[in-house]
C-alpha cells in the first residue's frame, strides 16, 4: 500500500447520481505521483463526470477525494494552481486572440506573477506549436489549434498534476503525435499526468498505469504491464495435422481451442508455450510456426468488461 | 481581476454595439428636433419640448427616452450574459479550475455590471449634451421650477442625473445576474430579465395593486427629473436608491448562494 503522499489523485467511494441514475458509482482511484495514468472507458462511462468532480466543478453525491495529498474541495484554492486541466475540449473567448485569452486566464486567479506573464505565455505557445497563430482571433482557429491553445493554458506554469480529458480530440495524426511526445516529456519532467481517453492505442503508447471505467464503475486499476499480463494470452500455431494438434493442446489444458485451416489457436490458461511446442513435436505433429500472441490493451479491455468498446447505454 | 474582467467585457463587439445604440438615440433625437421642430410645450415625452431651448435638456430628454427601454435592455443583455454566457462558452469551467474562486468571480461580474450601468447612463447624457450644445443654445438653464441656473450648473445636474439613472439600474442588474446563474443559456437569462422589466412596468400601471408600487424596482426610475427642480428634490431619489440597494442585497445574496453551490456541467 502506498501512503497518501505518494498519490497525486486519491478517491474514496466517489459517487455522482444524476436524477436517480449513478453516473459514477463509488470509485476508488489511486494515481501514483509521477505516473502517466490512462483513464479508459467508452463515451458515457463516467470519465468526464469523474474529472469534473476531481476539479471541484461538480459536488459528489457521496465520497471524498484528495489531490496532491490535500483534502478537496476544502483545499481547492491552494491546490488547483498546481493542477493544469483540459476538460471536455477547450473553451475560450472567440472575439479575443489566442494570446489575449491566455493573458485573461492567467490573470483571473492567484499565484501568477504578472511580470513573468509575457515570457510564460510565449513559452507555452511555443511548446504547443502555436506561436505563429498567437495573434489570430480564437474564432478563426481550427479545432486542432483550439485544442493546442487549451494545452498551452494548462502549461502556463509548471504543474505537479495535469488532467487531460481527451487531449487529441480533433487533431490530425501529426498533432496527435506531437501531443503524445509532449505528454511523455512532461511525465519525464516529473509531472503526474491523468489522461482520459477512449483511444486504447493512445493510452497503450504513453501510459504507465491504467484505470478502466465501465458504466460508472472502475473495473480495474493497475500498471499497464500488470493489466496486460493478467489478460489470458493465446497460443497460435500452424501445423500439418490441425485436428490432432487441437486434441493435444486441449489435453494440455488450453481452453477455447479453435481450428481454422492449418492454424490452431487456444487460450494458454497458464500453460507455458514451450511445453505446448514440445508436446506437439512429441506427438509427431509437424510444427511450422508457433507464437504466444501479444495481448493488446483492447483484448484486456474486452476481457474485463465482457463486451466491446461501445457507448454505454 | 476586476480590471481584467472589465477589459474582457468592454473589448467585445456586442458590448460596444450596445453603447453605440445608446449614443445614437439622443443624437438622433436632437437631429429630429432640430430638423422638424420639437413638440409644443407640454407635449411628447418629458423634456422633449424643451430640448431645443437648451443643450442640457437635450441630454435629459435623451435619458427620459432611453430609460424605459434602451438602457434596461442593454443591462438585461449584459446581466443575462454575465454567468450564463461564460457557461455556454465553456469558459466558466476553466475560470473555476484556474481557480478564480466562485464568489470572487461573481463579485467581479457584479462590479463590471455596475460599471456598465453607470457607463450606459453616462454615454446617453454625454452624447445628448454634445449634440445639444452643437445644435441648440447653451445659455443659462430654466429649471422645472421656473428659476434660472447657470449653464455649467445645468451640465452638472444632468451628469448627476446620469449617475442616479445608472444606480437605478443596479436592482435590475442584480436580478439579471441571479437569473444568469440559474441557466447555461444566456439568451434565456436575457429574455427573463427583460420580462421582469416589462412585468414590473405593467404592475406599476395597475392601480389595483397600488400597495405593491413602492416595492417595484421600476417605480422610482423617473425620480431623476426632480434634480432639475430648484432646489433639487431628493426625496424620491433617496427612496429609489434605497430600494435598489435592497434589490441588490436580496438578489446578490441569491446569486451568491446559487453560484457557490451549483454543479457546473457546461
Amino acid at each position: 500500500m502506498s501512503g497518501p503522499s505518494d498519490l497525486a489523485v486519491e478517491t474514496h467511494g466517489l459517487t455522482k447520481v444524476f436524477s436517480g441514475r449513478p453516473a459514477v458509482d463509488g470509485i476508488e482511484l489511486s494515481v501514483p505521483v509521477g505516473s502517466t495514468y490512462g483513464f479508459l472507458g467508452p463515451n458515457g462511462s463516467g470519465k468526464t463526470t469523474t474529472i469534473r468532480m476531481l476539479l471541484g466543478l461538480l459536488s459528489p453525491t457521496a465520497g471524498s477525494w484528495r489531490l496532491l495529498g490535500r483534502e478537496m474541495p476544502g483545499a481547492a484554492m491552494s491546490t488547483l494552481p498546481e493542477v493544469g486541466a483540459l476538460v471536455e475540449g477547450p473553451a475560450f473567448y472567440p472575439w479575443m486572440t489566442g494570446r489575449e485569452n491566455l493573458e485573461r486566464f492567467d490573470s483571473m486567479g492567484p499565484g501568477r506573477p504578472s511580470r513573468s506573464r509575457r515570457a510564460r505565455i510565449d513559452d507555452a505557445l511555443a511548446r504547443v506549436g502555436l506561436t505563429a497563430a498567437a495573434g489570430k482571433k480564437y474564432k478563426a482557429y481550427s479545432l486542432g489549434m483550439r485544442q493546442r491553445l487549451g494545452l498551452a493554458s494548462a502549461l502556463l506554469v509548471p504543474r505537479r498534476l495535469l488532467v487531460l480529458d481527451e487531449p487529441t480530440n480533433g487533431m490530425d495524426p501529426q498533432g496527435t503525435r506531437e501531443i503524445r511526445n509532449l505528454v511523455r516529456e512532461l511525465a519525464t519532467g516529473g509531472t503526474t499526468v491523468f489522461l482520459s481517453s477512449h483511444l486504447l492505442s493512445e493510452v497503450e503508447q504513453v501510459c504507465s498505469h491504467v484505470g478502466v471505467m465501465h458504466r460508472g464503475k472502475l473495473l480495474a486499476q493497475q500498471s499497464l504491464s500488470d493489466l496486460l499480463a493478467s489478460a489470458a494470452p493465446r497460443l497460435r500455431a500452424e501445423v500439418d495435422q490441425p485436428e490432432e494438434a487441437a486434441q493435444v493442446l486441449s489435453g494440455l489444458g488450453l481452453d477455447d481451442v479453435l481450428v481454422a485451416g492449418r492454424q490452431v489457436s487456444g487460450g494458454l490458461a497458464g500453460v507455458p508455450p514451450e511445453l505446448c511446442c514440445r508436446a506437439l513435436v512429441e506427438a509427431g505433429i509437424g510444427v511450422r510456426m508457433l507464437v504466444p500472441e501479444q495481448v493488446s490493451l483492447e483484448d484486456a479491455f474486452v476481457a474485463l468488461t465482457g463486451e466491446g468498446f461501445d457507448v454505454a447505454g | 481581476m476586476w480590471l481584467v474582467e472589465a477589459r474582457t467585457v468592454f473589448s467585445r463587439a456586442r458590448v460596444r454595439a450596445l453603447l453605440v445604440v445608446l449614443v445614437a438615440v439622443p443624437v438622433f433625437l436632437a437631429f429630429a428636433v432640430y430638423l422638424a421642430g420639437g413638440p409644443h410645450n407640454g407635449q411628447g415625452p418629458t423634456f422633449l419640448d424643451r430640448a431645443s431651448h437648451n443643450g442640457v435638456f437635450t441630454a435629459l430628454a435623451g435619458l427620459v427616452v432611453t430609460m424605459p427601454f434602451f438602457i434596461p435592455l442593454s443591462i438585461a443583455v449584459m446581466a443575462g450574459d454575465a454567468v450564463a454566457g461564460e457557461a455556454s462558452m465553456g469558459t466558466l469551467r476553466y475560470l473555476l479550475i484556474r481557480p478564480a474562486g466562485r464568489a470572487r468571480l461573481l463579485a467581479a461580474k457584479g462590479a463590471v455590471l455596475a460599471l456598465f450601468c453607470m457607463v450606459a447612463a453616462l454615454v446617453v447624457v454625454m452624447a445628448g449634451l454634445l449634440a445639444g450644445v452643437v445644435l441648440f443654445p447653451h445659455g443659462p438653464v430654466v429649471t422645472l421650477s421656473g428659476t434660472t441656473i447657470p449653464f455649467l450648473d445645468g451640465v452638472g445636474r444632468s451628469l448627476l442625473a446620469s449617475l442616479v439613472v445608472g444606480a437605478s439600474m443596479f436592482g435590475l442588474g442584480a436580478m439579471g445576474l441571479f437569473v444568469s446563474t440559474l441557466t447555461d443559456v444566456p439568451i434565456a437569462a436575457m429574455a427573463v430579465t427583460i420580462g421582469l422589466v416589462i412585468v414590473s412596468g405593467i404592475l406599476d400601471g395597475v392601480s389595483q395593486v397600488a400597495f405593491l408600487h413602492p416595492w417595484l424596482f421600476t417605480n422610482y426610475w423617473t425620480s431623476f427629473t426632480d434634480l432639475v427642480r430648484d432646489p433639487m428634490h431628493w426625496g424620491l431619489v433617496w427612496k429609489d436608491l434605497l430600494l435598489q440597494l435592497g434589490y441588490v442585497a436580496v438578489f446578490g445574496a441569491a446569486a451568491w448562494a446559487r453560484m457557490v453551490t451549483r454543479d457546473v456541467q457546461a
